[in-house]
């Protein structure tokens, strides 16, 4: 008994240390994962005009982002994301030491200091109503040393301390329709104008004394034409504003409290003028712009009310805000954009005539058009002004030019993925060029040596660092081939800004990177969007000559009946090998599960009018799409009045849009939520490249249950509609949620259930035959996960041991949905610590291995988390044979081993999905996650069981058999010694 | 059973019988010599021989039996070890099994040289012979359980379908909430 009490012992010894630890060592560290930080798109970068210390740029994104780059090589200092409810209105530099910036519509002013980011104060302004948010910081607003900051926002203008943050004093603008445009403080003058419109066609002046917040003066004159848009302050006592046909300027000047206007029409300035002009704010002194369809116009502003237009052109023009060099002097810049190059102006605001600098530099056209600009100045050695510019092109990424070159770039485009795909890389074959793996012999024989040193623990600290930087840029991991294991890859993301990235999984190095015409602005498509990435063709077996290539779907503008547009772009090169702009608009892309002759995906696009077309439009692939015709379906998840809908195929499309691939569809049922009570939140289904192994899963006591693995399921959410707001606003009786797991061919609703007290946000993720969703609960006033498994009752049957050996079961033939399925459901509840921001699952090539979740936390990480934890048969005392199956004992909450983060010590800031693809390996799953920045690794969930690891003691082996090898010639000669004294005795 | 064979088979390495009754001189090859005569012989020592052999038989049937009954102690220890084992999968387990099931068979393909020693024409030796195989078989029948108990049969309806690949569906449907 003794001996056996042991061995259980020993064996359950031997299963807790299978439970797969997945912590790396320090020197693991960037072996296989990668690390690139972004910002997103720059909305307003102000240059840290200090004269000593560090030469640094402030920039705020159109992601939140708050950060402070090198100007030397364009690296983030520091960087604060400040998450997607916090929008930035405006950032400035006051008192040469701290970053102020205005976020949440106005509401939030916040201060950091320059040199290291940390925040200094923070004060919420509040306001009478919503209103445009202005942000004024002047070095010349003075009261007793300290700055102040002028804020309009909500309705109410503020001056804050710079020092601490106190609000000075505050001034409401209550006036019902009043829309305050602009806040303008003339220098060297305790004033500040505050001027807006009312009702439309009045003009509306406030003098107010900075000092105190004194009201001095109100004017108002009323304009019959009325206003449009914005206006743009010219003079500290004059400002520029459009009527509201578009096609009068008007000049509006309202010194010494006298409001006067001049009106000029823009077909007197410009002869052939055409359409309704636009204004673009600018900050320097007299001048303006304005812009008719793509021409761009450029007006000097002489005296109070004569207009002269400057510049005409056709090229694309960015101005950029005014830069004081010297007392009384501004510069600016201008750039325009012709072809392959850009040209860069700077000019002094009062001399039009002569430029500054001029250049002209060199561009990449993937970049697009220049957006932004902003300059700074610099003393060159010869004590003249030397100008550098910061420009943001079309496709979000940032760059510094200075004397004709660029500096740096940075894609920060990146910092927005919309869609993530993954494609192969050419296989090796002899023509295709490998990278250089050594340079020369020495350096390879050096090496080799220095590995070998390691590995026998002779090496010194300095060689163990330089070992340890060998590993890291092991070329073999960044080559531009397949290999074996199937771990280099290419990652094909889609930004915002409808720029396709090809990154390489090695070491994130982008391979290429393609402008989509498709998504360009143009005249057919004024606001291209673009939505989702699609593997288009996926060559292997015979069509092996054929480049990958992907299908990109977007749409122009950002209604439901826009047009579609599709391009089609070559994996390997980069290359858009064709873009069509579709006549139909795209609601729904449904790729099919057959591929034509050449491995053409078939796809088809569903439009607003649910008529269902076709790709691609080629004889072969409708011959195949036919023969498939009766069985396919789709379902709308309409989740604004909260209807599913099924349909199914019924013909070829009549009509005016009868058209060979254009097929009309049917309503086959539907799915009404109760609009009182519920609201759908969430819907997943499983992905469709996923692969299971298996479909029966053997328990304790051999016992087989069979999983109900259908792609046609749907997982739904639905909260009360008390319950779809935020958190803590509700009281846990008037709040629940329902899951559904719905057929979406017939319609049936498989499993319910309801979770009273829980609400919203839903995370889900469905894989194989479970799902686990995540949400809160207010009655325990925690986070909950909840995973359900649908089983095959119908299956269960098949018990005959011999029917099975001999294979006469009908377990594998195919089935049919609209049997009757009898399904039970399996599940359990647990709590979570963390908020969630999204959850994926591992996937494998054959889906042997066992799976994790991969969580994104709100800390921006990514926790893998065992399936295991999350299993329905889980109890509080599993028996022996269920704790031998691997059945952990049932605790209420989910633990978080600290070790199991895969993003270990880095954060993936503003973290929006997790995509995970397989590796060849079996074991192996590939992980990418992005945000604002990107992570990327390899995840081994049973550990690399096929292959040996990393720290497999390959010195021990080595010496082991030099050693056997050495004893068996050692013996071998003995013995023939022996064997001779024999014969000669 | 190991020491009884070694004992008889030392014994019988070689043998001069003395007692040489057969009545056909034509089966020598050598004639008798003249003036003997093989019955008078035989009447001598006829009843001393056969007490003789008589003997020899019985004490030749005891060990058969002896020898055919060793196997059940085997048995014994056998299924206490297997006790000890417990039923989960791990080396020791593996090794008890093994041998559980090794023995019998190396037994059982040995059945004709383990009673050699005893052939005799007025040994029936079908009786031992049975009882050994029976005891064996018990002996592999207890294996194949244990074995079985530890689950390394194929024997469950889960050993035959752990690797069954889902069935295929039909109908495909797709869509989601629309983009």
């Amino acid at each position: 008994m003794a001996i056996r009490s042991f061995l259980i012992l020993f064996i359950l010894f031997f299963f807790s240390s299978l439970n797969p630890i997945l912590s790396l060592y320090e020197d693991q560290v960037g072996l296989v994962d990668w690390h690139q930080q972004y910002l997103g798109k720059v909305k307003q970068a102000v240059f840290h005009t200090h004269k000593t210390g560090r030469k640094r740029v402030v920039v705020s994104t159109e992601e939140n982002v708050v950060a402070s780059l090198d100007l030397r090589q364009g690296e983030i200092f520091w960087r604060h994301v400040l998450g997607s409810n916090d929008v930035i209105d405006g950032i400035d530099i006051a008192l040469g030491k701290y970053v102020i910036t205005l976020s949440s519509g106005g509401s939030i002013l916040r201060a950091w200091n320059l040199p290291d980011g940390q925040m200094v104060w923070e004060s919420s302004l509040r306001g009478p109503k919503h209103s445009k948010s202005l942000f004024l910081v002047r070095t010349n607003l003075k009261i007793e040393k300290d700055n102040i900051v002028i804020i309009f926002s909500n309705g109410r203008l503020n001056a804050v301390s710079c020092m601490d943050g106190e609000v000075l004093w505050e001034k409401d603008f209550e006036g019902e329709s009043l829309k305050v445009q602009q806040v303008i403080q003339p220098p060297g003058s305790n004033l500040i104008y505050v001027v807006g419109f009312a009702s439309s066609s009045l003009f509306e002046m406030y003098q107010i004394n900075a000092l105190n917040g004194e009201l001095l003066k109100h004017e108002s004159a009323a304009f019959s034409g009325g206003f449009l848009g914005e206006v743009s302050p010219v003079f500290s006592e004059t400002v520029v504003a459009l009527d509201s046909t578009g096609l009068i300027l008007l000049t509006i000047s309202f010194q010494n409290g006298k409001i006067s206007f001049h009106q000029m029409p823009i077909s007197n300035l410009v002869k052939d003028s055409f359409g309704p002009a636009k204004i673009i704010p600018s900050s320097v002194t007299g001048i303006f712009a304005i812009k008719m369809n793509a021409v761009t116009i450029v007006i000097r502003v002489k005296d109070e009310s004569k207009l002269e237009v400057v510049e005409k052109t056709n090229h694309e023009t960015s101005i950029s805000d005014a830069l004081s060099i010297s007392e009384g002097q501004q510069a600016f810049a201008l750039v325009q954009h012709a072809s392959h190059e850009i040209h860069l102006r700077v000019k002094l605001a009062h001399n039009w005539d002569d430029n500054l600098l001029k250049e002209s530099v060199k561009m990449d056209q993937h970049r697009g058009l220049v957006h932004k600009v902003y300059i700074n100045n610099y003393i060159r050695t010869d004590k003249s002004y030397g100008f550098r510019a910061l420009i943001v092109m079309e496709d979000h990424s940032l760059l510094l030019l200075q004397q004709g070159e660029i500096v740096w770039s940075r894609e920060d485009g990146l910092a927005s993925i919309i869609d993530v795909t993954t494609s192969e890389l050419p296989v090796e074959r002899d023509g295709v060029s490998v990278a250089k793996v050594e340079h020369n012999l020495f350096e390879w024989l050096k090496g080799h040596m220095l590995k070998l040193k390691g590995t026998l623990m002779l090496a010194s600290p300095q060689d163990i660092a330089a070992i340890q930087s060998m590993r890291l840029k092991n070329s073999e991991k960044s080559k531009m081939t397949r290999d074996h294991n199937g771990f280099r890859k290419l990652l094909i993301v889609l930004t915002r800004a409808g720029k396709l990235f090809a990154l390489h999984t090695g070491d994130g190095h982008i391979v290429w990177s393609h402008l989509l015409q498709s998504l360009q602005k143009s005249k057919v498509c004024q606001h291209p969007i673009g939505l989702n990435l699609y593997k288009w063709q996926v060559p292997h077996h015979h069509a092996m000559d054929e480049n990958p290539s992907v299908l990109v779907i977007g749409k122009c503008g950002p209604s439901s009946d826009a047009p579609g547009a599709l391009s089609f772009v070559d994996t390997y090169t980069g290359k858009e090998l064709s873009s069509l702009s579709l006549v139909h608009s795209v609601a729904q892309v449904i790729p099919l599960p057959y591929t034509d002759s050449t491995e053409q995906c078939l796809h088809l696009l569903i439009d607003a009018d649910k008529h269902a077309h076709l790709y691609p439009k080629t004889p072969e692939a409708i011959s195949i799409f036919e023969r498939e015709f009766s069985n396919i379906y789709w379902y709308s998840v309409e989740d604004d009045n909260g209807i599913i809908k099924g349909h199914a195929l019924r013909g070829k499309c009549t009509g005016e849009v009868a058209d060979e691939v254009c097929f009309e569809t049917r309503e086959l049922w539907s799915i009404v939520f109760p609009s009182e009570s519920e609201k759908i939140i969430a819907a997943v289904t499983r992905k469709l490249n996923e692969v299971v192994h298996t479909q029966a899963k053997v328990i304790a006591d051999q016992e087989v249950m069979y999983k109900y693995i259908s792609r046609n399921l749907l997982f739904v959410a639905t909260v009360a509609l008390k319950g779809s707001v935020e958190i803590g606003s509700v009281t846990p009786e008037e709040s629940w949620l329902v899951a559904y797991l719905i057929d979406t061919v017939t319609g049936r609703i498989l499993h319910q259930v309801t979770h009273h007290g829980s609400q919203g946000p839903v995370h889900a993720v469905f894989s194989e035959n479970w799902v686990v969703y995540h949400y809160f609960n207010l009655k325990a006033h925690r986070y909950e996960m909840s995973v359900i498994e649908i089983y095959d009752q119908s299956r269960a049957d098949n018990k005959d041991v011999w029917k099975l050996v001999l294979g006469k079961h009908n377990l594998t033939s195919p089935i049919s949905l609209y049997s009757r399925p009898d399904v039970i459901t399996k599940s359990q509840s647990y709590f979570f610590t963390h908020s969630v921001k999204a959850i994926a699952v591992t996937s494998t090539t054959k889906g042997i291995t066992s799976k994790q979740l991969l969580i994104g936390t709100i800390g921006d990480q990514v926790l893998a988390l065992d399936k295991r934890f999350l299993d329905p048969r889980r109890t509080v005392n599993p028996t022996q044979a269920e704790k031998e199956e691997g059945i952990i004992p049932l605790i209420d909450s989910l633990p978080i081993i600290p070790q199991s983060y895969v993003t270990h010590a880095l954060r993936v800031e503003g973290l929006r999905g997790i995509i995970t693809v397989p590796a060849k390996l079996e074991s192996t799953t590939l992980v990418f996650a992005h945000g604002v920045d990107l992570f990327f690794t390899q995840l081994a969930p049973s550990r690399t069981y096929d292959s040996l690891t990393d720290d497999f003691n390959y010195a021990l082996l080595l010496i082991t058999i030099v050693a056997l090898l050495a004893a068996i010639f050692v013996t071998w000669t003995l013995s023939e010694r022996k064997e001779l004294q024999e014969n000669w005795r | 059973m190991e020491k009884g064979k070694g004992v008889m088979g030392a014994g019988r390495r070689w043998a001069v019988d003395f007692s040489d009754n057969s009545t056909a001189p034509s089966s020598r090859d050598i004639p008798d010599p003249p003036g003997f005569t093989r019955a008078s012989v035989d009447q001598d020592d006829s009843a001393v021989s056969r007490q003789k052999k008589d003997a020899e038989a019985n004490w030749k049937a005891q060990k058969a039996w002896e020898v055919a009954q060793a196997p059940f102690k085997n048995l014994l220890m056998m299924g206490f070890m297997m006790w000890m084992a417990g039923s989960t999968v791990h080396l020791f387990s593996i090794g008890i099994t093994f041998s559980a099931l090794w023995q019998p068979i190396s037994a059982l393909q040995g059945v004709g040289k383990v009673f050699e020693p005893y052939k005799d024409n007025k040994v029936d030796l079908l009786g031992p012979k049975l009882l050994f195989i029976a005891l064996n078989l018990g002996g592999l029948a207890l294996g194949v359980w244990k074995l079985n108990t530890l689950g390394l049969l194929p024997t469950h309806a889960s050993d035959w379908v752990s690797s069954l690949s889902p069935a295929q569906e039909v109908e495909y449907s797709g869509g989601g909430i629309p983009l």
